[in-house]
């Protein structure tokens, strides 16, 4: 059998499988030899090049000759990152927000860019997207995409509004008001014609919610005559908002606090005013301030001092 | 002959090794000097190798209206083709392009075998150019086998040198070829010459440097043999029906010596051992074995047989393009009677179909509107549902177009908001904005209604986009 196998002069290992199957003693193919030469040549210089070794004696490694950290690589390539975002934020450091949005490849940067700033500071009062969020009270910050801003829609009062906070402030009328009162007042306020019952000016909501019930922006009092409903637009909410007020110091009162993020010094000034573009372009934006608007702080200011209406940071 | 093989088939492992003993395999520890006789199929080679890759060298050269007329621009992410313009969008049709040239390949093959490797191939031109300057240089087959042999002296020295020369000249401009298909072709010597090329530019053509040098300089018939994967698989496309250069062995044995005088001797068939056929081989390859994977059919050696025939004053077509059916005294079918051939064809149809489609439905220009999904709607103060669209606009145009947008369905009296001046979407790219629908809310009688937007251009009305989206209210 074995001298079948004989072929080419090459020998066979002696073994013979199902009666005449031989194994040649060739050598393996050379590239094939010199690739694992290679290999094993390439593991050494490996295991040399780069921390491979997982053993530490106290705070010694073996760090490798090749002196590679996986921080240094993410680094290395963040610089990346930040030379392509370098020359917006470079522009963005000297203007104004209202400059920014009329840029129109600036405010396409920011609206990318501020999803993840938003995300991190923004979204978890105000909602991914600014979509709101509540609690049991009913809404808890407001929405940021609707065309409804308690303290004015500019890009300006957005952005304010981000770097001083703001704070709404309504008196609780559970003591002043009867329950009668308050009822009525809570059914004009949910019908959207609070000036319907003589109660609105003789109770003195006017003084904060304006003579038409619309609201000062100065103030961030609430306007009452639209859809919008800054806490809960039901009749029972709107009585609670009456009888518990905003910011009254009771613990059943309603909470609306925006705080100032340029007083936590979290945020650059670019970043606020990115946030600013960011949520102005969520749809609700104003372009310019109405006439209203600005006639209103002028007779707002001298009755701010009695301010007493639903309000919150928008 | 017959015999023999089935013998060596009936065996069972015992027989691989009893044939193990006449296996001639070419691993390349000869170079092959393959002889250049003049000849029809030498002429049709020679032709058809040029036609096939001038376009190659020149075609990028080509101007048309002011731009190069063929430019795969990767970096810019379209394709030229004179007047069309394909944006990666439109690659699918790529996909069919292949195809076609796949199965175009394979119809070719089952009729008529390897033409692609005999006469077009690349790996085949080039080593025949590269062989070519090599007898300029070095004399013919015997002549460059002394050489191999000599010593090394001013004389061989010069010659080898000369040689490889030539052939860096070649493979460099065929670096430089391949890369202005892919950037434009003057900026591209412009940047070669002036040493300005981007680091990428400099690997590719160094790879391709590389590559032709060793490929047709080096490699040669190993790459058939060993590397391309078309020679392995081309068995499976051919069939008793395909014609292929064979050596018609009915004819031709017993093969022997032609005595002398030119004495018939009865029993002798036509074949007289000369070894001419096997001499002109590019690859080396002893045809009278039989079709073999090393044969890429250049009918070659049909050439060196046909002036040995008329030599010996027999008649011409002892190798010859023939079947195995013929060969087998089979009536010889027609081509449609050949039903791998059909198939073949039905798929280069389908797929020409799907190309002609694609070019005449390509547009100029897409549309996509992904509409806000967070939150699906905004109430707004007046009591209004606003809707916001991210539109993406895609312009295939070679100039900037401004677009209005429209929408048709949706809710009556819907306002578009973000339209009010046209958008300018840039060329050759995507273009994204925001556009917000309002509606109002007791307008609006389902959670969900049909709207569809339309792009138009301002500069050319032709130029126009539809999307179909969704308008989202409150539950009803």
């Amino acid at each position: 059998m074995s001298e079948k196998h004989d072929v080419g002069g090459v020998p066979t290992t002696g073994h013979v499988w199902d009666d005449d199957l031989g194994d040649l003693v060739n050598q393996p193919p050379k590239w094939w030899m010199l690739g694992l030469t290679a290999s094993a040549i390439w593991v050494c210089v490996y295991w040399l090049y780069y921390p491979s070794i997982p053993v530490s004696t106290t705070s010694n490694f073996f760090k490798g000759i090749g002196g590679w950290t996986a921080i240094n690589e993410m680094e290395a390539d963040k610089g990346v990152v930040d030379e392509v975002r370098g020359k917006y934020e470079a522009k963005l450091k000297d203007m104004t927000p209202a400059a920014i949005l009329a840029d129109g490849e600036l405010t396409e940067y920011v609206t990318r860019s501020g999803k993840v700033l938003f995300g991190d500071n923004c979204a978890a009062c105000h909602g991914t997207n600014g979509v709101g969020t509540t609690d049991k009270q009913g809404l808890f910050a407001p929405i940021l995409n609707d065309d409804d801003w308690l303290y004015g829609g500019t890009i300006d009062d957005v952005h304010m509004s981000i770097t001083d906070g703001r704070q709404g402030m309504m008196m609780a009328h559970k003591d002043m008001l009867s329950a009668a009162e308050i009822d009525t007042l809570a059914n004009a306020v949910a019908a959207g014609t609070p000036t319907a019952t003589p109660l609105f000016a003789e109770k003195g909501c006017t003084a904060c919610h304006g003579e038409d019930g619309k609201g000062v922006a100065a103030m961030g009092s609430a306007n009452l005559t639209d859809k919008v409903y800054r806490f809960d637009g039901s009749v029972e909410g709107i009585k609670y908002t009456i009888e518990n007020g905003v910011n009254a110091g009771t613990p059943e009162t309603r909470v609306a606090v925006m705080p100032s993020f340029k007083a936590a010094g979290k945020l650059s000034d670019a970043e606020m005013k990115k946030l600013a573009v960011y949520v102005y372009k969520f749809g609700g934006g104003q372009a310019a301030a109405p006439v209203a608007m600005e006639a209103a702080p002028v007779e707002a200011a001298a009755s701010a001092v009695e301010a007493s209406a639903p309000a919150a940071a928008q | 002959m017959n015999d023999q093989v089935e013998q060596k088939e009936v065996g069972t492992v015992t027989g691989i090794y009893q044939e193990f003993e006449t296996w001639t395999v070419n691993k390349g520890d000869k170079t092959i000097h393959a002889k250049r006789m003049p000849g029809f199929f030498r002429t049709v080679k020679t032709y058809l190798q040029f036609a096939m890759w001038l376009p190659f060298f020149l075609l990028p050269y080509m101007r048309w209206n002011g731009k190069q007329a063929v430019l795969f621009d990767i970096e810019h992410r379209q394709f030229h083709f004179f007047n069309l313009t394909v944006l990666p969008q439109d690659i699918w049709m790529l996909s069919l392009v292949l195809l076609v040239a796949a199965m175009t390949l394979f119809a070719v093959t089952s009729v008529a075998s390897r033409v692609w490797c005999g006469y077009f191939c690349f790996q085949t031109a080039w080593t025949d150019w590269y062989t070519w300057i090599e007898d300029r240089i070095e004399g013919n087959p015997a002549a460059r086998r002394k050489l191999d042999d000599a010593p090394w002296d001013m004389d061989k020295i010069k010659k080898k040198a000369a040689k490889h020369l030539a052939w860096m000249a070649i493979a460099l401009l065929t670096g430089i070829s391949f890369s202005i298909w892919f950037v434009d072709a003057f900026d591209y010597w412009k940047m070669l010459l002036s040493f300005q090329l981007p680091m990428v530019g400099w690997v590719v053509l160094a790879m391709f440097f590389a590559g032709t040098y060793l490929l047709a300089g080096m490699l040669r018939e190993q790459t058939c043999l060993w590397l391309c994967p078309y020679a392995r698989i081309q068995g499976t496309m051919g069939d008793a029906q395909t014609i292929l250069p064979t050596y018609d062995f009915n004819r031709g044995e017993p093969r022997g010596k032609l005595r002398r005088g030119g004495e018939v001797v009865a029993q002798q068939g036509d074949c007289i051992d000369c070894f001419q056929c096997v001499q002109v081989c590019p690859t080396g390859v002893d045809i009278r074995d039989g079709q073999q994977l090393g044969c890429i059919t250049c009918g070659l050696c049909i050439d060196a047989c046909d002036s040995i025939m008329d030599k010996i004053g027999k008649p011409q077509g002892l190798i010859r393009y023939a079947s195995l059916d013929e060969l087998e005294g089979k009536p010889a079918k027609k081509i449609y009677q050949h039903p791998r051939t059909l198939v073949y064809l039905s798929i280069i149809l389908i797929a020409l179909a799907g190309i002609v489609y694609g070019l005449t439905h390509m547009g100029s220009m897409t549309l996509s509107v992904i509409p806000e999904r967070q939150p699906l709607f905004v109430s707004l103060s007046d009591g209004s549902i606003q809707n916001k669209y991210q539109f993406k606009v895609l312009n295939k145009t070679d100039k900037d177009l401004h677009v209005t947008v429209s929408a048709s369905g949706g809710i009556e009296g819907q306002q578009i908001i973000g339209a009010e001046k046209p958008h300018l979407t840039h060329h050759g790219r995507g273009t994204s904005f925001t556009i917000f629908v309002k509606a109002q809310g007791d307008k609006i009688m389902k959670e969900v209604t049909p709207l569809e937007f339309k792009v138009q251009a301002v500069e050319d009305t032709q130029v126009t986009a539809q999307y179909s989206t969704k308008f989202n209210g409150p539950k009803r």
